[in-house]
This record gives C-alpha cells, structure tokens and sequence, in this order.
C-alpha cells in the first residue's frame, strides 16, 4: 500500500512540475529560434535577438529605471523590516498581534487593488507620478517579505547573546559589530535579494503608478504590440527569469544558512 | 577557606527595584564575602535574576546601590564591572567555535593572539573541555555547553562570577555531578560565586550561605545548616526540607526555656538558647519538627528523652532511608518520619502501633 502510494504522489508531482514550468520553458526555447514567428517547429539557432537587446537604448534607459527602482525597493524595505522584525521579536505592546498583521496585509491583497488604491490617493494628494510613486508601492508589497525574513534572523538572535557580549567587556558598537551584525547579515542580504527581485519583476504597480518613466516589464508589455518585437521580448525574458532564480536561490541558501547557524527550523514554514 | 571570608566583596544596600508599577525588589539589603559560594534561593518569580541583574549592572536599581570590591557601583555600566555572567541559556554566541567564545572578552583587552591562546587552552583544561575547542555551539552537549559558559566567564578573571540557574537546563544525574565540580572549582580559584536556584537541595549543597527570599524580600539569610535548623518562619521551613507543623501554645517562659503545651506531643520546656532573642516569644503559636527528629522505637530501647504513640498510616522506601506516615495519638494530621534502613531493621508495615521518640531541643518555634 505505502509504496502504491508513494508512486502516485511521484507521478503526481511530476505532472504538477510539467505543469507549472513548460510554459517556462519555452520561453528560452523561441528565444533561440531564428523565426519570428512564435510557432512549432523551430527554424534555426541564433543569439541575434540577445545581440539585439545590446543595441536598443530604450531597453537600456527602463532597465536603468528597473535598476533604480529596485535598488531603492530592497534599501528602504529592509531597512523598515528590519526595525519591524526587531521591534516584534524583542518587544511586547498592546496590539502587537494586530499590528503585525496589518503589515503583513499586502502580501495576500491583489496587486491591482493595492495599485488602483494607490493611484487614486496619489492624484487626490496631486503628487505627480515618477519612479518615486512606483518605489513607494513596491516597498508596500515587499516589506512583508522583508519582515518575514528578518524575523527568524531576529528572533534567533537571543536578547542575551547581545548582554553576554556587553557583559564580557565589549560596548554597545562592538556587540553590534562582533555578535548582531554577523548573526542577521546573512538575513539581511537574503532580504535585500528577494525584495530586489520582486520589484524587478513586478509589473502592475509599475504600470499604474509610473509617469513617463518605464520600468523593464512595462517596457516588455508595451513592446508586446509588434509582432516583430516578440522574439527579442523572448530573449529579454530570458534573461529576467535567470537573473531572478539566481538572486532568490542565493537569497534562500543565505537564509537558510544562518538559521541552521542559529538552530532554528530551516524551511520556509518556519517563518 | 571559610576564614578569608571575611571581607565583604558585594554590599548590598536598600535596594529597590520597579518595573512600571510593579515593584520586583522591596529594598534588599545583604553583603557577601570574598571567596563566598553565595545562593540567591527561592521560588519562581520572587526576583533572584532581577537581583542578579543589578549586581551585573543590566538592570539599574530604582532605589539603593550595590557596591563591588568597596567602589560604589551606580552609574557603571556591565560592560565595567568586575563581574561575569553565566546566563540560564548559556549565551554561547552560536557563529564562533568554542575557543573564539572563551576567548571573546579577552579581545576586548586588547591581549595579543599567543596571550588570548595560552588563557584560553588554559581555562579550558580546568573545565575539561580542552579536546573540544574548535565545535560549535549546536555541536555541544547541554553540559559542555555549561562548562563553555563558565570558561568565558572564568577567564576573564572577575572577581565575582554570578550564574543564574546554570543547572537547570541539566538532566538529574548531570547536574548532580556539575553540583559537585563546580563548587570544588569555586574552592580551588577562590572566587567570589553568586548562584541563582530556585532547588533547594542545590543551594543546600553548593553554598556558604544562602539568601532566602520570597516576593522581592530577603526573608531570611543563614548557612545550609543555619536554614535547615533555624528557619525563621513557616514559610522557609517548608521551602528547604520537610518541616513537621504542631499547634502549640505558650504555658509560661523563664530565662532557660519556654514552656509549651503542643498538640499530640505534650507539655514541655524547649529551651531558649536556639531562639533569636528578638524573637517575641509570647506569641509562638506553632512549633516544627524535622522528619528525622523523630524516630520509631524499638520496644526494648527506652533512651529517647520523651515518647508518643502511634500508627504508621504509610511509608515510601527510598532504599537508604524510609518515609513513614504516622498518625500521633490525640492529633488528626499525620507527621512525617524518617528512617535510616540500617542491618537488622525492617520497614514498619501500615496499621502497627509504634512508639515514637523525640527531644525538645529538635523542636524550632514559629508565629503566625
Ligand atoms: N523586564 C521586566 N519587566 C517587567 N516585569 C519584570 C521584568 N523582569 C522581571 N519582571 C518581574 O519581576 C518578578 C521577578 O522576576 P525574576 O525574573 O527576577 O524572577 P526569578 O526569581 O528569577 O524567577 P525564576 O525562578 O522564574 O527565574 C517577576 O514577577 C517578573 O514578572
Ligand atoms: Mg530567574
């Protein structure tokens, strides 16, 4: 019985993986297809549409964009993750429970609703749309990741591993030096990776609060009306997809790293 | 050892100490000796680790000083005092090796590499642990990671060494075994220990002397033995051992002796030179007895000074010793005795009727 069982879970998760990642998949595939027409059979090898991207300034002025954005995303969301996930590890206050979940709400709210909401308050505020309006959002989105990160940094950094430190004769900047700091890094460039990719991926908050100024998926987007162009939106895609799995699997091997330094559960239900 | 115990290293002074409206300290006051295996004990709650974090200077009293070595300590922070920690968790900082976490306050001394090497291989011998320098924290055991604990502290060499509750987290046989090492460690070095326990049988082995306290209050501070035979009230006679409560009422008193009048056992003149002469003797209305003041005669052995009768209602053997129940005549609440199984002797069965043998000076005196 148990085997029988065991196999059908096999092949069910085979199935599910076939699922979920060959849409994926083609995605290198045409973009390594001579044609431009995005069809079976393929035609040919070429690098000609990566080659390209290399000359197409306005690809390089939204990837400039995309960069600043979520430089500025991951800086400021982990910075308000880290004083949130110290503050709830550390401290209790009345409403803590509610108030963490309060920050937490965005990570289960549809994009398009945080988006819309933030468009209209932007133009009852008459703030002019900039990329300034698109990093305010996706710091909205992505300091629940940060603080869900950060707080298994923080919640295996002992209040007495701090007063040990002070205790055996270091001040306050050395403890934080010799014992916080390389205790929480790992978490803090884990968190740096994963809100910097999800900012860099993000498109509907983009799209709704950005001004003239377009960041790399709205550029793909707008690109998707000529035909011609789909080949090197491919090639583009590509690229965005290694550069993200790259970023979040570092970010993953980080924070796992340092939990299992701290001993604390090391998959993500652990959060 | 007992006669450098003289001086006074920590002097304790009205100390209070409040968080928010909550008072945790109600001005303690006590002084230790140098060279004292001092134990802070007493129930869950009643403020040893928040004394303990004054003297360490984590937490700073909101009334009172504490002075260390004769310097009066307010205003300096932990991280200047002549105090080490060993905390309840241990606090091994979990990303260095065992050597790195000995050495870890040495650095701070600015100590060259080879002087931190030599102190630290050195300390780690007297703990045992010197095969064991290059672990980690998670790859230690519960009791070395007590002794990498009490090596950061010892090399440091403060003049005091406070733990709070570093056995707890131990298993019964191990920390028995610990009980003994560290107190023979604290003999050898001579350093002032201060330990947080809320087992009395601990205290009772490890220390000198042993501040008893209750609810933010020093109740009562004595030797092992001093507690155990002269306990100030009810309250610390049931803390340290098994105490036996009599009602008793007070017949008269002479400059020798009180005589009482005590349930199930009688009139009878306790004398006087066990009692603290403040203590006002006219209002005694309760006497205790230790489990093994009582014995359980032999028909044949007729030398106990006084004797009761009555029945054995249970007993617990304990393969040394045994604990019996026994219901004294004219008395409703059965008294615990205790026994020695020596050669010869068998366990008194429930339900046999056995003379019980005591003396009047085993008696200590309570009020309400
Ligand atoms: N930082 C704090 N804020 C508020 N109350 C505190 C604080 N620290 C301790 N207390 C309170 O002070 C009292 C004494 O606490 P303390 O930790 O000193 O007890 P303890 O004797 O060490 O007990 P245990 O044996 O359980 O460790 C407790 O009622 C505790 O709730
Ligand atoms: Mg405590």
């Amino acid at each position: 019985m148990k085997w029988l069982s065991s196999k059908w879970l096999a092949v069910y998760a085979v199935v599910y993986m076939i699922f979920l990642y060959a849409p994926v998949i083609l995605l290198p595939l045409f973009a390594f297809n001579t044609s431009t027409i995005i069809a079976f059979p393929l035609s040919g090898f070429t690098t000609e549409w990566f080659v390209g991207l290399w000359y197409t300034d306005t690809l390089h002025i939204a990837l400039g964009n995309s960069m600043f954005v979520g430089v500025t995303t991951a800086l400021l969301s982990t910075l308000l993750g880290a004083f949130a996930a110290r503050a709830s590890a550390r401290f209790a206050f009345p409403g803590k429970t509610g108030i963490v979940g309060l920050i937490m709400l965005p990570l289960v709210l549809p994009e398009i609703i945080i988006a819309v909401a933030l468009l209209v308050m932007l133009n009852q505020l008459g703030m002019p749309l900039s990329l300034w309006t698109v990093v305010g959002g996706h710091v909205l989105i992505c300091t629940p990741f940060a603080i869900a990160i950060l707080s298994s940094s923080y919640r295996g950094l002992d209040r007495e591993l701090e007063e040990a430190s002070f205790d055996l004769g270091e001040s306050r900047w050395g403890t934080f030096r010799r014992v916080t700091l390389p205790l929480v890094l790992p978490g803090v460039i884990s968190s740096l990776l994963i809100t910097f990719t999800i900012s860099l991926d993000e498109f509907i908050i983009a799209f709704f609060l950005t001004g003239t100024d377009v960041t790399l998926p709205v550029y793909i987007w707008s690109q998707l009306r000529f035909p011609a162009k789909l080949p090197s939106v491919m090639a583009l895609g590509t690229i965005l997809l290694l550069v993200s799995v790259v970023l979040l699997i570092i970010a993953e091997a980080l924070r796992r790293r340092s939990a299992a330094r701290q001993g604390v559960d090391t998959t993500l239900a652990g959060l | 050892m007992k006669d450098t115990h003289t001086k006074p290293m920590i002097v304790i002074d009205q100390v209070v100490k409040k968080f928010g409206s909550f008072t945790a300290l109600h001005g303690i006051s006590a002084e230790i000796r140098e060279g004292e295996f001092f134990s802070l004990l007493g129930p869950s709650g009643c403020g040893k680790t928040t004394l303990l974090r004054v003297i360490a200077g984590f937490e700073p009293p909101t009334k009172g000083k504490v002075a260390i070595g004769g310097k009066d300590m307010s205003g300096i922070p932990a991280n200047s005092r002549p105090t080490n920690m060993v905390f309840q968790s241990y606090a091994i900082f979990p990303h260095l090796n065992v050597e790195e976490n000995v050495g870890y306050g040495l650095k701070t001394r600015k100590m060259s590499k080879a002087d931190i090497a030599r102190d630290v291989a050195e300390v780690l011998k007297l703990v045992d642990m010197e095969s064991y320098g290059k672990r980690k924290a998670h790859e230690l055991s519960g009791g070395q990671r007590q002794r990498v604990a009490l090596a950061r502290a010892l090399v440091m060499r403060p003049e005091v060494i406070l733990l709070d509750e570093p056995l707890s987290a131990l298993d019964k046989k191990l920390r028995d075994q610990m009980q003994v090492e560290l107190r023979s460690l604290q003999r050898s070095i001579g350093i002032t220990f201060i330990l947080v326990t809320h087992d009395q049988e601990e205290a009772l082995i490890m220390s000198d002397r042993i501040a008893v306290m209750f609810d933010g209050r020093i109740e009562q501070l004595d030797t092992p033995e001093g507690l155990y035979r002269r306990p100030v009230n009810r309250r610390v006679a049931s803390f340290i051992g098994v105490m036996n409560f009599l009602p008793a009422k007070v017949l008269g008193v002479t400059d020798q002796h009180v005589k009482l009048d005590i349930a199930a056992l009688g009139q009878i003149d306790v004398p006087r030179h066990d009692i603290d002469p403040a203590f006002d003797i006219e209002a005694v209305d309760t006497i205790g007895v230790r489990p093994e003041m009582f014995t359980l005669l032999a028909d044949a052995d007729d030398t106990a000074q006084m004797k009761v009768q009555g029945e054995v209602v249970d007993s617990e053997y304990y393969g040394d010793m045994t604990y019996y129940s026994v219901r004294l005549a004219g008395h409703d609440t059965p008294v615990t005795i205790s026994m020695r199984n020596t050669a010869g002797r068998s366990v008194v069965p429930p339900g046999s009727q056995v003379t019980v043998g005591w003396g009047a000076d085993s008696i200590v005196v309570f009020k309400e």
